[in-house]
């Protein structure tokens, strides 16, 4: 087994006077897709935001590659080669596709290579590419914040819930690119959507309460439906 | 009804708004030739409370932070600009547009260059210690509005200073019986690159696509790699600098200013943003044009009711849409 | 013992000190104002006493939204200028009478009441900072007009009028057994002394009403929308509507104290209502007194009050004393007294944001 890309050690978050993460330890291999799973509130999102930086760890230690970077600022731990898509998406509306994913790469210039292949993933993209983002449909959306992801080239993505509210044939195609982009990267996905999760992910932890409740493959998880109505009864969408 | 608002969408929503002011002001007036002139001492007016105004607007938008002490670098550029006009009397008196020329130039950029050094001293200073807390925000930055003003009664005291006007802006163009200002239009005209450059740095360069990007998602823009506080040093202090050649345009077109002038620009610039819609340049262009006309018109229709009437259309609009014309998107 | 526990030894007893100081100092200044004819019967002393009376009603009622709900307004003494015009206005047409006073005064209060309701309901639905800039855009607008409509209000040079007989210094309260005005421990029982009870108890019964209202549910609600916002909505507390309610009822206290302000001064206009640095001062009371306690408004008003009467005093002699060394002169000239207020004000808001109350009474909950 390699070294993790990404370790969370004992990692405790607080949000104003609430204590959202407790202790929370999780390894995420390198490469392919790694799935945490949880209900609403369980911590998903905060564990994201606190591996970007976005709210600070009061505890532990969040190793990315070896090194720590739980002190460090959003944007460092940006140019270390993670990306972000938040639940909202974060595309600036005011601003064409075009700009948004100009601000994703480093210089301000496009690798036309990487552009065609983000093209070929999302056609969508290139129909629409001058156009203001907030005209763009949600699912096209989803679409530019995940190119804004891969349109340079990033060791780690988290993503957080891409198929919140979005018709059953475009996650079809979401789990499509997700395969196609985990080819070269390694992706933390955030989900609710039990079915969505499992064609994709290849471990799975599952959080709940602030706390991991239960890590493994997700092969296994799968099999073993009596652990999966344990874990994920209260309100996961299994049966979708 | 939905004919005639899809009619005033076509014709360019409400960026026709100024239009229609004018027009019903027109109708009001009466006469063509006052109407002219008012309509450009509004547009004049307008553009220099711009200058005051877009760097507050961006300041809010990118940090959430509101600097009621916006309004200090106003005055302290006013009276920075009178007393580099007044050393350069001999300059400012002579027939020689180039010395004219030179000396409006170097009290514009000595008002700037104030504008830009306090505004850095004072983003460190003052708003730093405060970015996220919006009660203790809106003390401070009054308490230094309150000590801005205090200072500038110190140094300047407390009687109404004269502002030289350069000779080549004294004096009027005639076009029949319409007579206009040229310090008006020079004042326009200067409102008018400014927003141009503004315009064109916050759409066409990377810097101004960041700015833009960071009002409407904060978090976003450092989650691609960016530091937003350093953006945001550099949009307060050019906002700083911007108030500062405000004041210095509205000294000479006032010609008479006093400590006061701070506190009363202040809630012009408050109307304007509100009006147009924090975040956003387009917003405070509108927002200051309608206010610059409005105020104009009704100091000759009905001269008590000049700056009720900004309230007024304030408070319509506030009615109309809560965020303002055109705020940025959030 | 670790230190741990002598903190938590020694914590509790030192906010019970610093509530015992308080609470003495309140006892003090209540006392001084109760007693003020009598202890302190000269003119300028009784000028500053009935001024503290009032400002610590209408410092109190601004702290009702700034402490306890979090809404930061400028336009409070838009509502105390409404109350003292309303009241003198009607005594220069009316004549000195109760008649005018009460019809004058219900004016003023019922303009504010729409007025706070108005700006309320328009502008509180967003953010605090929005509210705050329609507020200092609606107070400034107040004042100007204040001063063009100068057949009303007097202009820049304000109203001067009188008021009932029974205030008049004229007037005998009580006499002795020869006719004369009779004294009490030496001071005269007249109608000066009538005008300063009734501003005293017109105080009083204001600021009980104000710990009425923050222990009642009302209060409870407030501090709950304050300290989270979105919690109160989802709890089904429509925010809007409690906020625009304390709005009024801090803007209606408000126009009452200018009613007091009215009756005792005898004369109203921009410089003691309306004008801004009366907005500032009551900025600075609330501070340096301590946002969110009732009792902060009593310590902010008087400090301030005497403050701002005899230290004034003490800048001209610096000022004097500096009279050779270039610029200090100007900066501690007497006028340049908010300067130095101002960098107070700065200084305690990042240093001391809980004021002197907040600060003595510290873990000690509330006062």
């Amino acid at each position: 087994m390699t070294t993790p890309i990404l370790q969370l050690d004992g990692v405790s978050t607080d949000i104003a006077q609430y204590h959202i993460l407790h202790e929370v330890s999780l390894d995420v291999p390198e490469g392919g897709v790694h799935v945490l799973l949880g209900r609403n509130g369980a911590g998903k999102t905060t564990t994201l935001r606190t591996v970007m930086g976005l709210w600070k760890a009061r505890q532990g230690a969040i190793r990315f590659r070896g090194d720590d970077i739980a002190k460090l600022h959003t944007s460092e731990i940006a140019r270390k080669g993670i990306a972000f898509v938040p639940e909202n998406m974060g595309v600036f509306g005011g601003l064409t596709v075009e700009e948004n994913m100009r601000l994703a790469t480093h210089d301000g210039s496009f690798d036309r290579e990487r552009l065609d292949r983000v093209y070929a993933l999302f056609p969508a993209l290139e129909k629409f590419w001058t156009k203001s983002s907030w005209s763009l449909s949600g699912g096209q959306k989803q679409m530019l914040a995940i190119a804004r992801a891969i349109i340079e080239r990033r060791d780690l993505i988290l993503i957080d819930e891409p198929t919140k509210g979005l018709a059953p044939a475009i996650i079809l195609n979401m789990v499509d690119a997700f395969r196609e982009i985990a080819r070269e990267t390694t992706i933390l996905l955030v989900e609710q959507n039990f079915l969505f999760a499992k064609s994709l992910g290849q471990t799975v932890a599952v959080i709940d309460d602030g706390h991991i409740a239960h890590t493994g493959n997700m092969a296994d998880l799968v099999d073993d439906t009596a652990l999966q109505t344990k874990l994920l009864s209260l309100s996961l969408d299994a049966h979708q | 009804m939905g004919s005639a608002s899809s009619l005033f969408e076509r014709l360019g929503g409400i960026n026709l708004l100024p239009v229609l002011l004018a027009i019903i002001a027109f109708v009001l007036i009466g006469s063509p030739s006052t109407w002219v002139t008012l309509t450009v001492a509004g547009l004049a007016m307008g553009m220099m409370i711009f200058l005051m105004a877009s760097g507050l607007s961006l300041v809010f938008g990118l940090m959430d932070v509101l600097n009621f002490g916006h309004s200090a670098f106003v005055s302290f550029g006013a009276f920075i600009a009178a007393s580099v006009l007044a050393a350069l009397a001999a300059w400012v008196g002579a027939d020689n547009i180039a010395l004219n020329l030179l000396a409006m130039f170097l009290a514009i950029a000595a008002a700037a260059l104030f504008g830009l050094l306090a505004g850095w001293v004072f983003e460190r200073v003052i708003i730093k210690p405060v970015y996220r807390d919006h009660l203790r925000q809106i003390l401070i930055t009054m308490g230094a509005l309150i000590v801005a003003e205090q200072l500038i009664l110190a140094i300047w005291g407390g009687s109404p200073i004269s502002v030289p006007r350069p000779h080549f802006l004294t004096g009027s163009l005639i076009i029949g019986d319409i007579s206009i200002e040229l310090y008006r239009l020079f004042a326009f005209a200067l409102g008018l690159i400014a927003y141009i450059a503004l315009f064109t740095v916050l759409n066409r360069t990377r810097v101004g696509l960041l700015v833009r990007a960071g009002v409407e998602n904060r978090e976003m823009v450092e989650a691609l790699g960016y530091r937003i506080d350093r953006l945001f040093i550099g949009v307060f202090v050019l906002g700083s600098a911007l108030a500062a050649i405000g004041g210095a345009m509205w000294a000479g077109y006032e010609t008479l200013i006093t400590a006061a002038i701070g506190s009363e620009m202040m809630i012009i610039v408050f109307i304007v943003i509100i009006i147009g819609g924090l975040g956003s340049i387009e917003g405070s262009l509108l927002g200051a044009l309608m206010v610059g006309l409005m105020g104009n018109y009704v100091a000759f229709l009905a001269p008590k009711m000049a700056l009720a009437s900004n309230m007024i259309l304030m408070m319509a609009i506030l009615l109309w849409r809560l965020y303002g014309l055109r705020p940025a998107v959030k | 013992m670790t230190d741990l526990a002598i903190d938590q030894i020694a914590d509790p007893a030192r906010g019970r000190t610093g509530r015992m100081i308080v609470y003495a100092i309140i006892g003090a200044i209540g006392l001084g104002l109760l007693l003020a004819p009598f202890i302190f019967p000269d003119v300028r002393s009784q000028e500053v006493a009935a001024r503290i009376c009032v400002f610590i009603v209408l410092v109190a009622s601004y702290d009702l939204l700034i402490g306890y709900t979090g809404i930061v307004s400028f336009a409070h003494t838009m509502f105390f200028g409404l109350g003292a015009y309303g009241t003198a206005i009607a005594l220069k047409m009316m004549g000195p009478g109760w008649d005018a006073i009460l019809l004058g005064g219900a004016l003023g209060i019922i303009v504010s009441l729409v007025l706070a309701a108005l700006v309320g309901l328009l502008s509180l639905r967003v953010k605090a900072i929005f509210f705050a800039m329609v507020t200092l855009a609606a107070a400034s607008v107040m004042a100007v007009m204040a001063s063009q409509f100068s057949d009303f209000t007097g202009g820049e040079d304000g109203i001067i009028y009188k008021v009932p007989k029974l205030f008049s210094p004229a007037t005998k309260l009580l006499t002795d057994e020869d006719g004369k005005v009779l004294r009490i421990f030496g001071v005269k029982a007249n109608g000066k002394m009538a005008a300063y009870y009734f501003v005293f108890f017109g105080s009083l019964i204001l600021y009980f009403l104000m710990l009425r209202i923050v222990a009642s549910p009302l209060g409870t609600v407030l501090e709950a929308i304050r300290e989270n916002e979105m919690r109160a909505e989802a709890l089904g507390y429509k925010v809007v509507l409690y906020r625009t309610a304390i709005f009024c009822i801090a803007a209606v206290i408000a126009a009452c104290a200018g009613i007091l302000r009215a009756v005792w001064l005898k004369y109203t206009g921009p410089e003691t209502t309306l004008s801004f640095a009366i907005m500032i001062d009551i900025l600075l009371m609330v501070v340096i007194g301590g946002m969110g306690t009732m009792t902060g408004a009593i310590i902010g008003a008087t400090l301030m009050s005497l403050a701002q009467f005899y230290l004034k005093d003490l800048m001209q002699l610096a000022s004097e004393a500096t009279a050779g060394i270039p610029l200090l002169p100007e900066l501690l000239a007497p006028d340049r007294w908010l300067l130095w207020l101002g960098i107070l004000f700065i200084l305690l808001v990042y240093f001391f944001p809980a004021g002197i109350v907040g600060t003595l009474g510290k873990k000690g909950g509330h006062l």
